[in-house]
This record gives structure tokens, sequence and C-alpha cells, in this order.
């Protein structure tokens, strides 16, 4: 937002393993002082890419800067950063104290500001106490700390952290992802976090880059992605339970916007958008279906509907819904609830809404419900 | 419930000692009985058909201290004992690192430093026997390449001993790297990809995390490498018979020369008893010492 330069530069960057895999073409600006996920299924390249800016990978092609300085080819100690590893890469024989200052001794800092410094990191991770233990005697929470507060204690301010929670409980995760990023705000220091968890990513980031074959898919803040997915895959990554997306021409003329081609069309809907209604049809229109299932969480219920000619579509309705198995069901939305992509290459279409009156305002015309949900 | 515990308990003792108990009697069989016999052997004068063996108490070893052949192969073990095993140990720890970094034909290189382990000690001792030929082996052609006069590697007081141990050595290397490559192996590349991030070169990265997690492996090998320097002669009946003059001769070599070739058995069986005795001190030092200062995953 500011005209401040971006902290990491990544510029046409490409690293092709043999067999193809790896990252291609990859151009990236992240801002000081931002938390950026990089987010993707498995084998996306995001643990690529995060390797490449620590200097684990050399980039084939393109060139890497952080803060001003290319490092493309720096080795990972001249590049100021620190990472935390999936398996957290703790020394098995070295004690907490020792794991956290083995950089520190490395870089032969003096004694009395190691001391300081590793009361600090000991305290900030809530440590005390553990300093003499082996990472073999402590938990896998406590475990990701002593990762983390190794990260923090040399005070670069750069850290990567590849997948840091996956081997956490559910519950866990959920706290050390609040501790990570009071940290990261507190500190001040850029984070890139990779992961492949949504919700992970969509809670914790200012920034998501969405990666996919080695590709960024999109990159922007949380609500963009979910609200304005720039790719049917974005779409259907994104969100739990995700976007459907059902082929166009599965749907009635009528609900297609003008100057878009239901033949090549994808379209997608939210599932909290999706209307469902039983019975006597008050909506001017609807798309029939068939319940198959629903799954009662709590707070909402979801419910599985099979359309004809299509995968089927899931809506969510809040709190607690009976509806058997078979039931016949008419599905509507709100108009701008609606998400079209192009079938063949997935990309985003806008339809030029003051253009497309007729269809809006026959679509809009329904009682608008769905857009309380939002 | 209580009585229940107790019986369980009893049960498990029970079954912890059947599970044992095969092997303890082998052992007893092969081992103990042997040991004490052996060791009641050497109380015993040596009997001859006019004079019968017996009881001599402690005789048979003061004789041995007071034989210079004693002091002599005591300290060629020694000398043997403090060459091969470091040495060795160091090769093999090079040779694996080496074989475990991303080098092209790195297989070929692993199996080419494994080779002489397979090889049976009698047919490496053949092998050497070869390259050690004054003038005609291998290694005069080459010191006579560079103008050197011809050596008698075997031969000569001076190089029996150190012709020897460099055998001992290129045979047990490979042997021990084995160890060290599969150690290796087990350490995660992660631990040298953070390494490298915290700002620590190979050395500091070897130094402060490989070694160290390659303790226990050191352990074992190195208790190998004490066996190997007492048990593994078979290469000098090729080599030297220890000589010349007792030169390159060791302690088992010596014992056998005593039962088998002078038939002075109660003498070779007190030496055996002293070699057991120097051997279970040095076991029960190095678990006190190395033991408690070594990381165990
Ligand atoms: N050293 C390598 N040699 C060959 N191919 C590799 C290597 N490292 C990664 N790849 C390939 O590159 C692609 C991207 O790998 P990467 O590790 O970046 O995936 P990822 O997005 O981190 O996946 P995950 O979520 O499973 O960790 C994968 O298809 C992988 O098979
Ligand atoms: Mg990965």
């Amino acid at each position: 937002m500011t005209n401040q330069p971006p902290f990491i530069r990544i510029n046409a960057v490409s690293r092709v393993f043999n067999g193809g895999n790896g990252v291609h073409d990859l151009s990236l600006d992240i801002p000081r002082g931002s938390f950026v996920v990089l987010l993707g299924p498995s084998g996306c390249g995001k643990s690529t890419t995060l390797r490449l800016i620590a200097g684990l990978e050399t980039a084939d092609q393109g060139s890497i800067a952080i803060d001003g300085k290319d490092v493309t080819s720096a080795p990972p100690s001249k590049r100021g950063l620190s990472m935390v590893f999936q398996s957290y890469a703790l020394f098995p024989h070295l004690s907490v104290a020792e794991n956290i200052i083995f950089g520190l001794k490395v870089r032969k800092t003096h004694k009395d500001e190691i001391k300081t410094r590793l009361t600090d990191a000991l305290r900030v991770t809530g440590l005390e106490g553990y300093e003499d233990r082996k990472p073999a005697q402590l938990s896998g929470g406590q475990r990701q700390r002593v990762a983390l507060a190794r990260a923090i204690v040399a005070g670069h301010p750069l850290c990567l952290m590849d997948e840091p929670l996956s081997n956490l409980d559910a519950k866990l995760r959920h706290a050390v992802r609040k501790d990570i990023r009071d940290l990261q705000q507190r500190l001040g220091i850029t984070v890139v976090y990779v992961t492949h968890d949504q919700t992970e990513a969509m809670s914790m980031a200012d920034i998501v880059i969405l990666m996919k074959d080695g590709r960024i898919e999109q990159v922007g803040n949380p609500a963009d992605l979910y609200l304005k997915p720039a790719t049917a895959f974005a779409a259907g990554f994104v969100g739990s339970p995700p976007m459907t997306l059902i082929p166009a021409s599965a749907l009635p003329a009528s609900v297609i916007p003008d100057g878009l081609d239901a033949n090549h069309l994808t379209f997608g809907i939210r599932p909290e958008d999706l209307i469902l209604s039983t019975g006597q049809n008050d909506h001017p229109w609807g798309i029939p279906a068939t319940v198959t299932g629903s799954e009662f969480l709590g707070a909402e219920t979801f419910v599985f509907v099979a359309i004809p000619g299509t995968d089927g579509a899931t809506a969510r309705l809040p709190g607690r819904v009976e509806i058997s198995p078979g039931t016949e069901v008419s599905l509507s939305w709100a108009g701008a609830a609606a998400h079209w992509f192009d079938g063949e290459r997935g990309h985003r279409l806008t339809p030029t809404i003051p253009g497309t009156s007729a269809q809006d305002t026959k679509i809009t015309s329904q009682p608008d419900t769905a857009t309380s949900t939002l | 419930m209580n009585e229940m515990a107790r019986l369980q308990k009893r049960r498990l003792a029970l079954y912890g000692w059947m599970l044992a108990a095969p092997a303890l009697a082998l052992m007893s069989l092969f081992a103990f009985y042997p040991a004490i016999a052996t060791f009641w052997h050497s109380l015993f004068s040596r009997g001859t058909s006019r004079r019968p063996s017996v009881f001599a108490g402690f005789e048979n070893y003061g004789d041995l201290f007071a034989d210079p052949t004693f002091w002599t192969v005591a300290t060629n073990n020694l000398i043997y004992a403090g060459v091969t095993i470091p040495v060795s140990i160091i090769f093999a720890l090079v040779m694996a690192l080496w074989a475990n970094a991303h080098i092209p034909a790195r297989s070929f290189v692993r199996s080419a430093y494994f080779t002489p382990t397979i090889l049976p000690m009698i047919a490496a001792a053949n092998l050497w026997l070869f390259f050690y030929t004054p003038d005609l082996g291998v290694i005069d052609q080459i010191t006579g390449f560079f103008g050197a006069s011809p050596t008698n590697w075997l031969g000569q007081p001076e190089t029996a001993l150190a012709s020897v141990i460099i055998v001992t050595i290129w045979k047990e290397a490979g042997f021990f790297m084995i160890f060290y490559l599969a150690a290796l192996q087990t350490i995660p590349p992660d631990l040298h990809e953070a390494a490298r991030i915290e700002g620590a070169g190979r050395w500091t990265y070897t130094r402060r995390v490989l070694l160290p997690l390659l303790m226990p492996t050191t352990i074992f090998v190195f208790v190998n490498a004490m066996i190997n320097s007492v048990k593994l002669i078979d290469h000098l009946f090729i080599l030297t018979k220890g000589g010349p003059n007792n030169a390159s001769k060791l302690i088992l070599y010596w014992i056998w020369e005593m039962a088998f070739a002078y038939f002075d058995s109660p003498h070779a069986a007190a030496m055996t008893i002293l070699v057991l005795l120097a051997l279970g001190l040095v076991a029960v030092a190095q678990f006190r010492l190395v033991e408690k200062r070594t990381h165990y995953r």
C-alpha cells in the first residue's frame, strides 16, 4: 500500500527438478512485516518456493532479492533469515537451550548477549524451565516451540516456516496458530508460512499466495480469495466445505448471465449462499435437486444434494435442519452470490452487471435471504 | 486383585528367564565353562610323561611375567591396537562421509570400499604378501620408480609390525564404514539444512552435530576394533609368523604358538586368562566413561 520497496522480491524464478516438477516462472513481491502464507495442494511447489527463498535450493533461472540485496546465489546463512521445519529439525543430542543458541554460538556471539537472548526467547515461547531437557523429552507442542524459539532468537527480520503445525493435534494447532501470529506482530518480522490447510491460511495470513502445479494461482488477502476467487481451482480450494462447482450447461438458461456461453462455463456457489426450499416453491425459479445426506455440526448443518448432470452440491444451513435423504428440493441463490468461471481455462468471468439487467432483475427479484448469511 | 498383580509379575519374571534360558545355557557351555576351565588349567604345571602335572598355584603367571617374549608381545599388541583402532575408525568415518555425499558413481565408491571386507583374511594376506614382496611387489615397484632400493617389508624387524598393521587397517576400515554409512543414513537431512541456515559450515556441522550423533556407532565400532586387535591374527600366519625375532608377534598368535606348537597348554591358559582380564577391565572402563556421555536415540 505504501510505496516502500518490497522486502522480498522474487523475479521470474524457476526451479525444475528432473521429471518436470518444481516451480515455474514465479514472480512475487512480499512487503516488509507481513504474514504471507503459501497455500496449495500437496506437490504444488510450496516447499520448493520456501527453500528457494531460504537458499536451500538454487534457482535455475530468475533472481531473488531480500531487503534490496540480490541473494540469488548467496548461501542460506548470508540471507539473514531463520526457518522452522515441518519436522522441527531439532538437534536430538542437544538440550533445549543449546538447540536455541546453536546459531548464536556458531556466529560467535558474545556470551552475555547469548544469555539475554536465550532468556528472552525462552520467555516469549513459554519454555522457561525446560532449558535442560532433550528434545526427546518434550511433547510435540513443546518441540514446536523450541523450533520457534530457535528461529526468533537470532533476531532475523525474516522467518520461514514449512508446515510447522502439521504434527500437532487440532486443538493445539489452533492455539499455536494464534501464538505464532501474535509473535510475528509483536516482533514485527516478515513471515513466509507454508501450509496446505486453507483454514490455517485464511486465519493467519495478511496475504495468501495460492499455488498449483508450480505456478501462482492467485495472490490476495484472505477475503479476496474467498469472495473473489480468481480461478475455479482457487474457488474449489479455499473454503470448507469447498465451493460447489458445476458446469453451467446443467443449469437452466435463464440463470446464465448475458454474454456468457453456457457451454464453456463453470458455475460456482458457496455452500452458505445456496438456498434450499422444499414443497411449494415461492421462488420465481429454482433448480430441482435431491437430498442425498446431511451432516449436523452443532452450529450448522451441511446438506448434500444431487443435481442431475453434475457432481452434486453442498448447502450450509444455520442451526439444526432435519431433512431426510431423498427429499426433493429446489435450489436458488442471490444473483451476486454466483461465481462464473471459464469452463476450460478456469479463470474468473465477471458478467458486466449493468448490461445484463434482464437476468439481473430476474434473479434478484426473489427474496434476498442469502445476503444475510454473508 | 493384589494377589493377581503379584502372580502376573511372577509369571512375567518366569517368561523372562525362559526366554533367556537357551542363550544362557549355550553361553555357559561355550563361554563361561571354558573360561573357568581355562583358569583352573592355568593353575597346574605342565605334565610330561615322567612328571605328571601338579597344582602350581600362580607359578605359570610368574613364568610369563619373567619371560621377555611376554613383554615384547604385549608391547607389540599395544602398538597394534593403538594404531589400528583409531586409524581404522578415522578412515571408516572419512570414507563413510565421502560415500554418503552426493558424488558421481556413489555405489561404485561404496562397493570399492567394502571389497576388502568380503575377502577372507587369509586371501587378503596372500594379496598383501604379493604387495610386500621385495623388489617384485607392487610397493617396491612404486618406491623403486622413485629410486628407492628394494625393502624386505615383512622380513625386517623395523617394518614387520607396521606392515601387518597396514593390512589390518585396510581390512577393517571398509567394514566399519558400513556401520557409519548406515548411521549416517538415519540422520535426517533437515538437520544439515537447519545447521546451514543457522550459519554452520561443513566442519562445524560435522563437529557439533554429526560426530555426536554418530557416537553410539563409534562406540560400537571401537569395541569391535578392540576385539579385533586381539582376535584378528589370521594374516600373521601368512605374512610373518610373528617374526622376525618376535617383531610382529601378537598375543593371540603367541598363545596359539605356546599351546599348539610347543604344547605348553598351562602357560597358554595363563596367558589367555590375562587377556580376558585385560579385556574385561577395558570393557568396564569403557561403559563407565563413554556410555554416560553418549546420546542414544
Ligand atoms: N529434490 C527433488 N527432486 C525431484 N523432485 C522434487 C524434489 N523436491 C521436490 N520435487 C518435486 O517438486 C514438486 C514440488 O515439491 P514441493 O516439495 O515444493 O511440494 P509442496 O507443495 O511442498 O508439497 P507438500 O504440501 O506435500 O509438502 C513435487 O512434485 C515434488 O515431487
Ligand atoms: Mg512441502
